[in-house]
C-alpha cells in the first residue's frame, strides 16, 4: 500500500486547478488528517495497550513474576494452550475440508452453506456459552447421560474446548473459501487427469497454492481461542487450578482488588497479541510479494 | 482414496473423454478463455505433458504461466461441466457433519428451550422494563461506536493507504490489535485508562466527563472492540482505486474536496457500509472488553449479554434462553444485512470496474 503513496501525491496536496498541473502543495490537508488519525489509534490504541504494561510493573518485578509463576497462573495458562491447541487443529482441517468443497465443487445450497459457517461470528460469546449449557449441562439434553457415565462437560474442560471451538469456528474456512475460489480449480484438475489422487492433489498442488492464506487464518484461530472470555465464562465454572483459563484468571484477579497481579496475567496476553500481530504482519508481506 | 491415482475420473460430460486423450486442466482453461469452447480440440498436441510429470514435480514449471485472469475468465465455462476432482462427498460430508455437530445443533438448542416457555411468559421475560432497557443500551451504544468507527475507520485507512509517515507498518500493523488482545484484557486496561484516577480519566473528569462506570465507558469499549472492521473493509478498496478517475476529476477542474465527495467517496461507500455493520454486529454482542467498565447498574449501564449471564448465575436457564433468543434473531437479521450489502458492494465494484 505504501507503494500507491508516491504514485498519487499531488491527488491530495494540490491547491487549486488553475495551477495547470504544477501542483502547489497545501501540506496542512495531509499532516492535519494524519495528526487525527494518529489521535484517534493512540487514544483507543496505544493508550489502553501501555496501560496494561505500566499497570503490571507498577508494584516492580517482584509483584509481577510471583504472579506469573502463581499455581493456579500456570495452570490457568495451561488450560488456555490446551484448548487452543484443540480447537485450532479441528477448525483447520475443518476449514480445509469445507474450502475443497465449496471451492473445487458446484452444488445446491452453497451460498446457505457459507452463510452457515460464518454463522458463529454474529452470535454473542454469551450465547455461545449458553447454547452448550443448554446441550450438556445437567438440566440440558445430554446431561443426565453424561452424569450417569460420570463425566462432566460443562464447568469442566470439556465444555471450554468446546465452547472455544465454537467461537473460532469459521476463521480458516473463511480465509480459504475466497482464496480457493479465486484460485480456480484448473491446477486441481491438472493435478487429477495427470494421476494425482486426492490426497496428492491436496497436499501437492492446493496447500502450498493456500499456505499464506491457510497460515494467517490459522494465527486469527489461535489468537481468538487463547483470548475469548464470554463464551468460556460461560461454561467454565470458575474453579481455580482446574477450569480457569488465562482471561478467566484476570477477570478473577480484578474482581479481587489484586490489580497488580491481573495486570501481570494480561500482560502475558497482551504480550501473545503482540506476537500474533507481528506473525500476521510477516505473513502479509510474504502474501503479497508471492 | 490413494486407490484412484491410476484411474482418474474422467465424467463423460467432458469433451476429450472420448478420444482417449487427457485432457489437460489449464490448457483447456487457455484454449477456453481465448478461442472458446469449440476450438479447444487443437490442444490435444499438449498431450504429451500428461505422461507423468506429477509424480517428479514438473508439472509447475510446465503450468506455472496461467495466471488468475484466465482462470476467471473461464468459470463461468468450467462449473457446466461436472467436477474431475475427487473428494466432493467426503469434503461436503465432514463439512456438513461437523457443522452441524459444532454450530446448529447446539443452536437450535436455544431455539427449541424456549418453547418449553408458554408464549406468555416468554413475552413477560423478554419484555421486562429491566431487559428493555438493556437492550436500548446496547443497540444506542453499539450503533454510536459503529458510527465512530466508520467516520474514523475511513480517516485511518485514507491516512494509511495514502500519506506516509514514520512508524507507518506498525501502526498499520496495530490497527488489528482490537482482534488479537483479549476482549478481558482489553476491557480491564481500558477501565484503568479511562477510571477518574486513570491518564485519561482523571483529565476528562475534571472536566466534569465520567466515563468508566456509565454509559459513556461502554461506547469507549464498543468502539475500541470495531475499531478494525471499517479500516479493513475501506483499506483494500482505497488501494484499488484507478489513479486515472482522480486525475480526470482533476483535469477537469475539480477541487480536491470534490474530487473526495464525488468520485471517490461514492466507490468507498459500499465498504464503509459493509464495515459498520460489521462493526455494529460484533458491538451488539460484545461481553468481555464491556463488563469491567460498563459498572452494570441495572437500568443505566447494564448491556444485554450481561442480563443473560446474570440470569444463568440465578439458575434462570429459560429466561436466560429467552433474551437469547431475542438477540439471535437480531444478529440473524444482520447477517443477512451484511450479506446483502456484501453483494451490493460487489455488483457496484464490478460495474464500476467495467
Amino acid at each position: 500500500m505504501s507503494a500507491l503513496a508516491p504514485a498519487v501525491p499531488h491527488l491530495t496536496g494540490h491547491a487549486s486547478p488553475r495551477t495547470h498541473g504544477v501542483a502547489r502543495r497545501v501540506p496542512w490537508v495531509p499532516i492535519a488528517l494524519t495528526s487525527a488519525a494518529l489521535a484517534f489509534l493512540a487514544l483507543f490504541l496505544l493508550v489502553p495497550l501501555a496501560a496494561v504494561f505500566v499497570e503490571a510493573f507498577r508494584k516492580g518485578a517482584a509483584v509481577y513474576w510471583k504472579a506469573v509463576i502463581e499455581p493456579d497462573a500456570v495452570s490457568a495458562l495451561q488450560l488456555t494452550l490446551l484448548a487452543a491447541a484443540i480447537a485450532v487443529p479441528l477448525n483447520l482441517v475443518f476449514g480445509v475440508a469445507a474450502a475443497w468443497a465449496i471451492a473445487k465443487f458446484d452444488f445446491r445450497g452453497k451460498s446457505l452453506l457459507i452463510t452457515l459457517i460464518d454463522l458463529p461470528f454474529s452470535v454473542s460469546p454469551v450465547i455461545s456459552g449458553l447454547i452448550y449449557v443448554l446441550v450438556f449441562g445437567l438440566q440440558g439434553w445430554l446431561g443426565p447421560t453424561l452424569a450417569g457415565f460420570d463425566t462432566q462437560v460443562i464447568f469442566a474442560v470439556p465444555g471450554i474446548v468446546l465452547a472455544t471451538i465454537f467461537v473460532t469456528f469459521p476463521f480458516v474456512a473463511r480465509e480459504l473459501i475466497p482464496l480457493m475460489q479465486a484460485q480456480g480449480r484448473e491446477e486441481e484438475e491438472a493435478a487429477a487427469v495427470l494421476g494425482a489422487s486426492g490426497w496428492q492433489t491436496l497436499w501437492h498442488v492446493t496447500l502450498p497454492n493456500v499456505k499464506w492464506g491457510l497460515l494467517y487464518g490459522v494465527i486469527l484461530c489461535n489468537a481468538r481461542a487463547m483470548g475469548e472470555f464470554g463464551a468460556v465464562s460461560v461454561v467454565s465454572g470458575h474453579i481455580r487450578g482446574l477450569t480457569n483459563t488465562l482471561p478467566l484468571h484476570v477477570e478473577i484477579l480484578y474482581n479481587e482488588y489484586q490489580f497488580a497481579a491481573a495486570f501481570a496475567c494480561a500482560s502475558l496476553l497482551a504480550f501473545l497479541a503482540l506476537i500474533t500481530l507481528a506473525i500476521k504482519s510477516a505473513v502479509e508481506q510474504h502474501a503479497t510479494a508471492a | 482414496m490413494a486407490s484412484q491415482a491410476d484411474t482418474p475420473q474422467i465424467p463423460p460430460g467432458l469433451p476429450f473423454a472420448k478420444g482417449g486423450v487427457l485432457p489437460c486442466g489449464p490448457c483447456l482453461a487457455l484454449g477456453v478463455s481465448a478461442d472458446g469452447p469449440e476450438k479447444t480440440t487443437s490442444l490435444r498436441s499438449h498431450a504429451d505433458v500428461g505422461t507423468s510429470p506429477f509424480a517428479k514435480g514438473g508439472w509447475r514449471g510446465i503450468f506455472g504461466g496461467h495466471n488468475a485472469k484466465t482462470s476467471t475468465a473461464t468459470v463461468h465455462i468450467a462449473q457446466r461441466n461436472p467436477s474431475v476432482l475427487p473428494g466432493f462427498h467426503l469434503a461436503l460430508g465432514f463439512t456438513i457433519f461437523y457443522l452441524s455437530l459444532i454450530v446448529l445443533i447446539p443452536l437450535s438448542a436455544a431455539f427449541i428451550k424456549t418453547f418449553t416457555l408458554t408464549w406468555e411468559v416468554f413475552w413477560a421475560t423478554v419484555s421486562a422494563p429491566r431487559v428493555v432497557a438493556s437492550y436500548g443500551l446496547t443497540f444506542r451504544t453499539a450503533l454510536l461506536a459503529a458510527g465512530i468507527n466508520a467516520v474514523f475507520g475511513l480517516l485511518v485507512a485514507w491516512v494509511l493507504v495514502r500519506y506516509k509517515f514514520p512508524g507507518k507498518k506498525i501502526i498499520d500493523a496495530l490497527v488489528d490489535l482490537p482482534f488479537a488482545l483479549p476482549t478481558a484484557v482489553a476491557g480491564i486496561a481500558l477501565t484503568a485508562v479511562y477510571a477518574t484516577n486513570g491518564w485519561l480519566g482523571q483529565p476528562l473528569s475534571e472536566a466534569g466527563i465520567k466515563v468508566a462506570f456509565t454509559p459513556l465507558g461502554i461506547l469507549v469499549a464498543l468502539t475500541f472492540i470495531g475499531l478494525p472492521f471499517v479500516v479493513r473493509t475501506v483499506q483494500p478498496v482505497l488501494e484499488d482505486l484507478e489513479a486515472e478517475l482522480e486525475e480526470a476529476a482533476h483535469s477537469l477542474g475539480a477541487t480536491p474536496w470534490q474530487t473526495f465527495a464525488q468520485v471517490i467517496f461514492p466507490t468507498v461507500l459500499p465498504a464503509v457500509v459493509t464495515g459498520f455493520t460489521l462493526a455494529f454486529a460484533r458491538a451488539l454482542g460484545e461481553y468481555g472488553s464491556v463488563i469491567f467498565i460498563a459498572g452494570n447498574m441495572p437500568m443505566v449501564s447494564e448491556i444485554t449479554p450481561l442480563l443473560i449471564i446474570t440470569k444463568l448465575e440465578q439458575y434462570d436457564y429459560a429466561g436466560a434462553t429467552a433474551i437469547a433468543v431475542v438477540m439471535l434473531v437480531a444478529s440473524f437479521l444482520l447477517l443477512f444485512a451484511i450479506n446483502a450489502l456484501q453483494w451490493w458492494a460487489r455488483r457496484r465494484r464490478g460495474l464500476e470496474g467495467a
